[in-house]
C-alpha cells in the first residue's frame, strides 16, 4: 500500500503546531495503525529528522495509552477498537489519511500527537476506588449478585481510560468516563459503601479540570473503543442527584 | 466560590449551591426548564388553535381573555418567563464553557457520529436556541406586549368588552414575509425538541431499558406534530385571506 499520511505536528504546547505531509510506500496490510506509524518513525530517523511522537503502551487494546483522531474518529474509521487494534486492511490504497491529537482544554498537547491525559487520573484519584483492601478474590458465589447487575458492572469496568470519549465530545466532556466508573463501582456490594460520597468527589473533580458539560449528543458512546454505554450517564446523574441531596456531606 | 454559594451560604444551603453549579447540576437546570416548556407548547396550541374557528375571533378572543385573568394561569405564566430566561441564559453560560473547554484549534477532518441521536441537532442546540429566541422576543413583542399595554382595539361579545387580538394576529398573518419567518421559526423549533425532549429524561437519570425506545419514539412523534399544529395555522390564515380554500 502507499499512503500519503497528513499528520500534525507541535514541537511543545507553547509552539504553534501545523501539519506536515508525508509520503509512506510498501506499507503492509496486516500492519497495525501504531507499527505504520513506527515505520514512519524509523524513515523520519534514518533521514536524521525528529519521529513523531505518539503514546502507546501495551498494543494489545487493554491498557488505554493509545490515542489518535484519524480521518476525524478517536481510534480511527473502525467501532470497537483501539489505535493500536486497527489494521491497515482497513484503508485504501492510495488514500489520505489525517492524524491529529485528541483535541480538548483539559488535555494540555505534550508534543505533536501526543497528550496529557493527567486529568482523567486525578477523577479517578477523586474518588474511583473502594478505600478498604477487599481481600482475596471471592468464590464466584460468595457475595449474591445478580447476573444482570454483574454484567452491567463489567461492561462499565471495561473502559480503559483512552479518553476518545473526551476527543469525540464536541463539548469535550468527561461524563461517559466519570460515569463509567462510577456505575461500575456503584453497582457492586464493595463499591456501594462510599457511592456517595464517590459521585461527589469524582463529579466536583471533573468540574475543577474544565472538561465541558453533556449535551447527549452521544458522540462519546459512537467512538468509544469499549461500547461504554451512555446509560452510565444517566445512572451518574441519579447517583449524584440522589448524594447531593442525602449524603451526608455539608458542602 | 460562586455568587451562588455566597448567597444560600447564610441561610445553610451551601450543599445546593455546590449542586445547582455542578456541571450536572447545570444540566438538570436545562432540563427541568426544557420540560416546562415542552409542556406548556400543547397548551399553547390548543389555544391558537381558536383562531381557525370561523366566528370573527370571538373564541379566540375569550381563550386570550381567560388566558390574561385566570390567576392560576397567571402564576403559571410567571413560572413560564422565568423558564425561558433561565433557559436562555444557562444555554449561552454552557454553550460558552463548552467552547471554552473544547479549546481553539479544532479538528481538520470532522467525522461527527452519535448513537441513536441526531448529531446535527444535539451538537447545534445553542444555535437553533439563539434563533427560537429571536423568535420569541419577536413573538412577545407583537402580540404579547400589545395585549399587556392594552394598545388592542375591544371588541363586544355578548354584551361585554373584550381586548381583540384576533384582528391583529389575522393581520399579521396576512403578511407573506411573517408567514415564512414563522413557519421557519417552527421548523428550528422542531429539530430543537427533537434532540432536547429525550436529552432532558437522560439528563434527569431516566434512561431504562423498558422506557428510553418509547421516550425517544415519543419525542420524535412530539418534535413534528407541535411545530406542525402551530405553522399550519398562519398557513391556512394566509389561504382564507387570499381566497386559495
Amino acid at each position: 500500500m502507499k499512503l500519503t499520511l497528513k499528520i500534525w505536528r507541535q514541537p511543545s504546547q507553547n509552539v504553534k503546531g501545523k501539519f506536515e505531509t508525508y509520503s509512506l510506500d510498501n506499507v503492509s496490510e496486516h500492519m497495525s495503525f501504531l507499527e505504520m506509524l513506527d515505520v514512519l518513525n524509523e524513515k523520519l530517523s534514518f533521514e536524521q529528522k525528529v519521529p513523531i511522537a505518539f503514546e502507546h503502551d501495551c498494543r494489545e487494546g487493554i491498557c488505554g495509552t493509545c490515542s489518535l483522531v484519524i480521518n476525524g474518529q478517536p481510534h480511527g474509521p473502525l467501532q470497537g477498537t483501539t489505535t493500536c487494534q486497527l489494521h491497515m486492511r482497513n484503508f485504501k490504497d492510495g488514500e489520505t489519511i489525517v492524524i491529529e491529537p485528541y483535541r480538548a482544554s483539559a488535555f494540555p498537547l505534550l508534543k505533536d500527537l501526543s497528550v496529557d491525559r493527567g486529568a482523567l487520573d486525578r477523577i479517578i484519584q477523586a474518588g474511583g476506588f473502594i478505600s478498604v483492601s477487599t481481600g482475596q478474590a471471592q468464590d464466584a458465589n460468595a457475595i449474591p449478585i445478580e447476573k444482570d447487575v454483574a454484567s452491567h458492572a463489567f461492561d462499565a469496568a471495561t473502559c480503559i481510560g483512552c479518553g476518545a470519549c473526551v476527543a469525540a465530545c464536541p463539548n469535550s466532556s468527561a461524563m461517559l468516563f466519570t460515569s463509567a466508573k462510577v456505575a461500575h463501582l456503584a453497582l457492586l456490594p464493595q463499591g456501594k459503601v462510599e457511592a456517595q460520597k464517590r459521585v461527589l468527589n469524582m463529579v466536583r473533580q471533573m468540574d475543577l479540570e474544565n472538561f465541558g458539560n453533556c449535551s447527549n449528543i452521544t458522540a462519546c458512546e459512537a467512538e468509544c473503543p469499549k461500547g461504554i454505554s451512555v446509560s452510565n450517564i444517566a445512572l451518574m446523574n441519579r447517583e449524584f442527584l440522589s448524594a447531593s441531596f442525602s449524603s451526608n456531606d455539608a458542602n | 466560590m460562586s455568587w451562588m454559594t455566597n448567597a444560600l451560604k447564610p441561610i445553610g444551603l451551601v450543599w445546593f449551591a455546590n449542586f445547582l453549579t455542578s456541571s450536572i447540576g447545570k444540566k438538570l437546570l436545562m432540563s427541568l426548564s426544557g420540560l416546562f416548556l415542552i409542556l406548556f407548547l400543547p397548551v399553547h396550541l390548543i389555544g391558537n388553535l381558536q383562531l381557525l374557528t370561523k366566528d370573527a375571533g370571538v373564541s379566540f378572543n375569550l381563550y386570550t381573555y381567560f388566558m390574561t385573568h385566570n390567576p392560576l394561569i397567571k402564576v403559571v405564566s410567571y413560572l413560564l418567563y422565568a423558564s425561558i430566561i433561565l433557559h436562555t441564559i444557562q444555554g449561552l453560560l454552557l454553550w460558552r464553557k463548552n467552547k471554552k473547554a473544547r479549546g481553539n484549534i479544532g479538528y481538520a477532518v470532522s467525522a461527527l457520529r452519535g448513537d441513536g441521536t441526531n448529531v446535527k441537532a444535539a451538537s447545534n442546540m445553542a444555535w437553533l436556541g439563539i434563533i427560537i429566541f429571536v423568535f420569541i422576543a419577536v413573538h412577545m413583542y407583537q402580540f404579547w406586549l400589545q395585549m399587556k399595554l392594552g394598545k388592542v382595539a375591544m371588541v363586544m361579545i355578548e354584551g361585554v368588552e373584550y381586548k381583540n387580538l384576533y384582528d391583529p394576529v389575522i393581520l399579521a398573518f396576512s403578511n407573506p414575509g411573517f408567514v415564512v419567518f414563522y413557519v421557519i421559526s417552527m421548523i428550528i423549533i422542531g429539530i430543537h425538541l427533537n434532540h432536547g425532549f429525550q436529552s432532558s429524561f437522560q439528563t434527569l437519570g431516566l434512561n431504562h431499558k423498558k422506557y428510553t425506545p418509547f421516550i425517544k419514539y415519543i419525542g420524535r412523534i412530539y418534535a413534528f406534530i407541535i411545530p406542525f399544529g402551530f405553522a399550519i395555522i398562519p398557513i391556512i390564515v394566509y389561504g382564507r385571506n387570499n381566497l386559495w380554500w
